[in-house]
């Protein structure tokens, strides 16, 4: 059946249909992967002794790894090593957090919404049309010393007279949950909503309480809804820069790594530093990039079956 | 059998739910809200009025150069990517669903990863094949559109290649057998098939253009560049006025009718020819 969906009235001619892709192809190609292969080219290249403008060296016999070698040195125990530690934590709590909401708000709308689930569904996906630094923005207006979340405390006698946007990292964090957690929830619902009921119910007629059925059959089932959620949400928010300037005022206090690499490359003349910073990030998230295309192709397939 | 309370444990799921659903859309709403305030303050609401969008000769939206710039600039990138991302992605989709062998593969591949890089790694490549090798490419707009429709193309060819697929090729092979070249059966039986996932995806393309900021703001060459949403963070740190919220929220309604548009066209669509619950998923997938 595999190839019946997909196989091409006239399938012989497989010419045509590549001839259909090049233009698509040849694009990526120019303006990816080449783009792509231009960090390499900058991270193992020259530096213009007077200028500090980077000198690319296009052939690989001849790249120069010293720079990524002091690089790394400067992210393992060296002076980058804070910045990299905070991005970790700033992004193992923002996904745990997500996990605590999102797992709850995927399950109830994906299993018990009956009523309500198309009014849901929709209050779900609504964010992604919302623009992400509108969202922000918004937080921003909420968060004024003067603002209504400090109103709000105020009139709980909970305090209510702290600035929230001077380099908080409990603001950074709750702005990133609040970022990504859509992309989070959508994920996991669809695999949620998938689940197969027989297996529940089966666990139900053996005896087991709902709670051991929730332990037992459901949890272990929604694994791999979880890890595909968690890594949609977890690759965005390594190379975010943008939420914790613009919820701390710029403070260093909350930087993370992207904040590092934008200054290298846009700031200061500091281009194949930069470069290397995000090959080494890329490095760091090749698993879970290639973890998502396999289950992605896998899920692709069984769409044309 | 033992039958679990009814709604008991189901009711404290619906608190958090319906908490989540209050938490994630409240703030907008907020925003919007300040955005029609009369006074400056841009924290707290004092009494509605239209200053922020027309009245106010200097801090308007609409008199503002600073933020009708960017509004132009947003809205030119947008509809021009729709325009040349969508043949592109088209041809690619219904190429790469048909075209077999090694190379083929590989294609695939390579149309999957620009949606899993994290925007950055993206931004910083532009950025450095820009100023390294196409110094040839005008900075500003041009780069900017070049990088917008480079991330766009994977939403056409996966939201449509998931159209395909429930499509099936059987209608194009009736086509063919009533006596009509390969050509033919693309253009009048294929492609108004696939109209709904098409534009669909223009929609798709036009939320992710509209909303980008790294890529823009990377290949950006200052002021003359900026876009919307460049312009929120470069302004919402500093002393803003409501005018900001204002330009947000018009930026929100942009998307908004373009997201209804494309639900109606997609379900008009769908009632006369049935089916497409595969290119439905697909398209909301994809969105992620």
């Amino acid at each position: 059946m595999a190839n019946a969906a997909g196989a091409a009235p006239g399938g012989h001619r497989n010419g045509f249909w590549g001839l259909l892709s090049l233009p698509g192809v040849a694009w990526l190609l120019a303006l990816f992967v080449v783009p792509f292969y231009a960090i390499g080219a900058v991270a193992f290249g020259r530096v213009d002794p007077i200028l500090r403008t980077p000198d690319p060296v296009w052939s690989p016999f001849s790249w120069d790894f010293s720079a990524m070698n002091k690089v790394i040195g400067r992210v393992f125990g060296g002076d980058l090593g804070g910045v990299v530690v905070r991005t970790l934590s700033f992004v193992g709590t923002s996904l745990a957090l997500c996990c605590l909401i999102g797992y709850p708000v995927a399950y109830y709308v994906a299993r018990h919404a009956s009523r309500w689930r198309g009014v849901l569904l929709a209050a779900l996906v609504l964010p992604f049309w919302i623009s992400y630094l509108m969202r922000m923005l918004a937080w921003v207006n909420l968060l004024q010393v003067d603002g209504y979340f400090n109103r709000l405390l105020g009139w709980l006698h909970l305090g209510g007279s702290r600035n929230w946007l001077d380099g908080d990292w409990s603001t950074v964090v709750i702005g990133l949950v609040y970022g990504y957690i859509p992309f989070f929830i959508l994920p996991l619902y669809a695999s949620l909503e998938r689940l197969d009921k027989g297996l529940l119910e089966a666990g139900r007629d053996l005896g087991a309480s709902p709670a051991r059925v929730f332990r037992r059959v459901t949890l272990p089932l929604s694994v791999p809804g979880l890890l595909s959620a968690s890594v949609i949400t977890v690759l965005p928010m390594f190379g975010d820069y943008y939420t914790n300037t613009f919820l701390s005022s710029g403070s260093p206090r909350t930087e993370m790594i992207g904040n590092q690499i934008e200054r290298d490359l846009r700031g200061s003349s500091q281009a194949q530093t930069g470069a290397s910073l995000v090959l080494i990030l890329s490095a760091m998230l090749l698993v879970m990039m290639t973890y998502y295309l396999v289950v992605t192709v896998r899920a692709q397939r069984s769409v044309a079956t | 059998m033992r039958r679990h309370r009814p709604g008991r444990p189901a009711f404290g799921l619906a608190t958090i739910t319906w908490l989540y659903v209050l938490w994630s859309l409240v703030p907008v709403l907020v925003a919007m809200r300040i955005s029609f305030n009369s006074g400056k303050s841009r924290s707290a609401f004092q009494s509605p009025s239209l200053r922020w969008y027309v009245d106010d000769p200097l801090q308007s939206v609409w008199h503002d150069d600073t933020l009708r710039q960017p509004l132009k600039n947003t809205l030119k990138l947008a509809a021009l990517s729709m325009i040349f991302t969508t043949p592109i992605g088209v041809m690619m989709a219904i190429g790469l669903q048909r075209w077999r062998g090694r190379l083929s593969k590989a294609s695939n591949g390579l149309m999957l990863v620009p949606l899993v890089t994290p925007e950055i790694v993206m931004g910083v490549a532009l950025f450095l094949v820009f100023t390294q090798i196409y110094t040839g490419v005008p900075g500003g707009f041009s780069r900017q559109l070049l990088g917008h429709i480079t991330f766009s193309i994977s939403y056409v060819v996966v939201i449509v290649r998931g159209r395909l697929a429930a499509i099936g090729p059987q209608y194009e092979e009736a086509a063919r057998d009533l006596g009509a070249n390969r050509l033919q059966a693309m253009r009048l039986v294929l492609l108004p098939l696939l109209g709904p996932a098409i534009f669909a995806s223009v929609m798709v393309v036009f939320a992710g253009s509209v909303d980008d900021f790294v890529i823009s703001s990377f290949l950006s060459t200052g002021a003359a560049t900026e876009t919307v949403p460049m312009k929120i963070y470069s302004g919402g740190r500093a002393t803003a006025t409501p005018a900001l919220n204002a330009l947000a929220t018009i930026m929100l309604v942009f998307t908004l009718s373009a997201v209804a548009l494309a639900a109606l066209v997609m379900r008009s669509m769908r009632k006369r020819q049935g089916g497409g619950e595969d290119a439905r998923l697909g398209s909301l997938a994809a969105v992620g």
